[in-house]
């Protein structure tokens, strides 16, 4: 661009000649110049105000727009990525001490309809009737077709095949929700330990799975807790012996015509119970409901090992005499008077049969003498009878992982007399449950400490508490439980296992009548068995309800021919499961045992 | 020269939304890459719990016992007793074995003898 000069020299001559100043021509073509530049950046403000106006335009725009598609579009859930993070199951397995699964989960799916979605609702009742016969089909062809119903849940559980076949009726009404069910493979085998689950909360895409019964109840909460990781729940139960001792004590119930049947196998010196089986059983996977009219204890739901209260008879016998033992009313071989009748009041005390004035405390637990038992207990006094009852756990529930046990507490007399002191001696006027039994005579035979039953495993092989009995006391009842079995004499003759010296007390209660009194034929068959009686490891209780057998010429029904042989089946199939050496016997030279030290 | 600042500018720019670009849509490429795998391995874990549940149904002890008996004859298996229980001193040792070398060769301090 050609620049114009401020004063022109042409202008300035002619301006000269004219006598004008030639100053005002510069001023003049200043002005000019200056309108000009005026002009040029008014112009260019103005682009300036345009263009900074459409960023603001754009700018706006743009996070309007971005908010609007916000507010119309679909929340997200922001996703988390943690290496390393593993899809949870809903619910933790529960496994056995040797890692067996006792309970674990399958996905299934469960069915529900959306009639206003339905093509032809009539039929697709009918076709759901002939897939499914247990389901009502007048109601469902009502729910289908009234119109009134948006939502029907049809069925909770479905297996595959079902499934396939009602997809294939293509009826876009009925619909699949996804369902975690709960699975126990071993079916019937620890039925009351395992309990039992149902659904709880149900929406369409989940439910919520919570335990109705035994440990699944007790630790529904820590099975359900997602912070655990789904680590699962270990029991102290052994899934091999708990088949034995199922096997063996359903095959003995059969055989001695009894009702029903209880067997609780624990570790004396942990409390950790390796097997509980009751008798009659149910499976988990199909839980029954519970029972509302009848007897509660005659539903195969009922635990007759950790709810069934019983008097327990003379297995409560060696607990006179710890007691006397203990107080030091005298040793295994002091004499007791065992005249018979024993009277007492307006009471008499009888023997099963008359075993003459006298006999050796040992004698008396051998023979199982009522009126020997009654006369130490006299002699030791009510209260420390009762404080060795209590130190025993026999005035509390059993403190174990079942909400079941937790309930059932023992019956004790109201008013503790003398003739409640003598009867108690015997196993008479109270009821405990055979788990308090387990427990009192793991305590007696551990070396005399308390333990806690237990259905959780525990890392370690003592988790013993306060003593109550000495330790010599605790090495002479076992020796007296060992005659009972060992000797001639005793009363549980049949309970010998070889290799194993079973120690133990029979106990044969009659059966108290709903209405008062006692039934003559009905009775409760107990055996309290602790083996190797030389180095104590478990405890073993068997009791059969109203056991009846044909027996070299007679009925019979007490514990010696009932509960004993059963529990000594029990100890042969159990004991080398769980690894326990026989001992050897005097005529045996070949087995020498690494337990008896 | 200023222009030549403007291109360049505005190459720089179509560059970096290019990267940016290609970033976000790897990134969003492996979110949904990610997401494909979760839902593998929670598949996978279903399909491993579902083996695990069959594993623990076909060996429950009720039917293993059934097993055994069903192959009495070829496996003779009884249930595990007292009698099973052996000491280690009753078991024979193994008859020691004499190891004679092939090749034997001489021995250097031995004066060079040639051993049988």
């Amino acid at each position: 661009m050609r620049r114009k000069p401020l004063r022109p020299l042409a202008h300035v001559i002619s301006a000269r000649e004219q006598g004008e100043n030639p100053d005002l021509i510069e001023a003049r073509e200043r002005a000019k110049r200056n309108q000009v530049a005026q002009v040029k950046t008014r112009v260019r403000a103005e682009n300036r105000l345009l263009i900074l106006g459409l960023a603001f335009i754009v700018g706006f725009g743009a996070v309007g727009g971005k908010m609007a598609y916000l507010a119309s579009s679909t929340p997200a859930e922001p996703k988390e990525y943690v290496a390393g993070s593993q899809i949870i199951n809903q619910r933790a397995d529960i496994i056995d001490r040797n890692g067996n699964v006792l309970a674990t989960n399958m996905s299934t799916q469960a069915l529900y309809a959306q009639p206003p979605l339905m093509v032809n609702p009539k039929k697709a009742a009918d076709d759901l009737y002939l897939i499914f016969p247990d389901l009502d089909h007048k109601r469902l062809v009502r729910d289908f077709t009234s119109g009134k119903r948006k939502f029907i849940w049809v069925k909770k559980r479905l297996s595959p095949e079902q499934r396939q076949r009602v997809h294939d009726l293509g009826e876009p009404g009925l619909l699949f929700g996804n369902r975690e069910m709960r699975l126990y493979p071993n079916g019937k085998l620890a039925a009351h330990i395992l309990g039992g689950t149902r659904f709880g909360e149900e929406g369409v895409r989940a439910a919520e799975v919570i335990g109705v019964g035994g440990v699944e109840k007790y630790f529904d909460d820590m099975l359900r807790d997602p912070s655990l990781d789904g680590s699962p729940l270990q029991l102290s139960i052994d899934l091999t012996a708990q088949s034995a001792t199922r096997q063996v004590l359903e095959d003995g119930m059969r055989y001695m015509n009894a009702k029903g049947a209880s067997a609780i196998l624990m570790d004396v010196h942990t409390g950790e119970i390796l097997s509980m089986v009751s008798l009659p059983d149910f499976d988990p996977n199909d839980r029954p409901r519970d029972a509302i009219k009848g007897d509660p204890s005659d539903s195969p739901l009922f635990n007759r090992a950790a709810q069934g209260l019983y008097e327990l008879g003379s297995t409560f016998k060696i607990f006179a005499a710890a007691t006397s033992l203990e107080k030091g009313l005298g040793n295994p071989d002091t004499m007791i008077d065992t005249t018979s009748p024993m009277k007492w009041g307006k009471f008499k005390i009888k023997d099963f049969r008359n075993y003459g004035p006298e006999l050796s405390m040992q004698d008396v637990i051998m023979k199982s003498s009522n009126v020997g038992t009654a006369r130490m207990a006299v002699a030791a006094g009510s209260s420390a009878q009762k404080r060795m009852l209590k130190d025993l756990g026999f005035f509390e529930a059993v403190p174990v992982e079942l909400g079941e046990a937790s309930r059932t507490k023992p019956l004790l007399p109201k008013n503790w007399s003398e003739i409640s002191t003598i009867t108690i001696s015997y196993g008479h006027g109270i009821s405990a449950t055979p788990l308090h039994l387990a427990t009192a005579y793991a305590m007696l035979a551990n070396g005399g400490y308390q333990v806690k039953p237990t259905l959780q495993r525990l890392d370690t092989t003592d988790a013993k508490g306060q003593r109550i009995i000495s330790q010599q006391t605790s090495k002479q009842l076992m020796s007296m439980l060992r005659r009972v079995v060992g000797e001639e004499k005793g009363t549980a003759t049949m309970g010998e296992v070889e290799g194993y010296e079973v120690a133990g007390k029979t106990g044969t209660a009659d059966k108290p009548k709903p209405s008062g009194g006692y039934y003559d034929e009905k009775v409760i068959a107990t055996f309290a068995s602790v083996f190797p009686a030389s180095n104590p490891k478990y405890t073993l209780i068997v009791s059969l309800d109203e056991p009846e057998i044909e027996a070299v010429g007679e009925r019979r029904r007490t514990a010696g021919w009932t509960a004993v042989p059963v529990a000594a089946e029990i100890i042969a199939r159990v004991a080398p499961i769980l690894n326990l050496r026989p001992i050897a016997q005097k005529s045996q030279i070949t087995y020498t045992s690494s337990n008896n030290q | 020269m200023r222009i030549l600042i403007y291109i360049m500018c505005s190459a720089l720019v179509v560059a970096v939304a290019y990267w940016a670009y290609t970033e976000n849509y790897t990134t969003q490429a492996s979110n949904r890459r990610v997401d494909e795998l979760h839902r593998q391995i929670a598949k996978e874990n279903e399909a491993i719990s579902i083996l695990r549940a069959e594993w623990a149904y076909l060996n429950r002890p009720e039917r293993l016992a059934e097993l055994a008996d069903l192959n009495f004859e070829r496996l003779q298996l009884v249930p595990l007793a007292a009698q099973h229980f052996a000491e280690l001193d009753t078991i024979p040792m193994p008859p020691r074995q004499v190891v004679i070398p092939n090749n034997p060769i001489s021995v250097a301090s031995d004066g060079g003898k040639q051993y049988p």
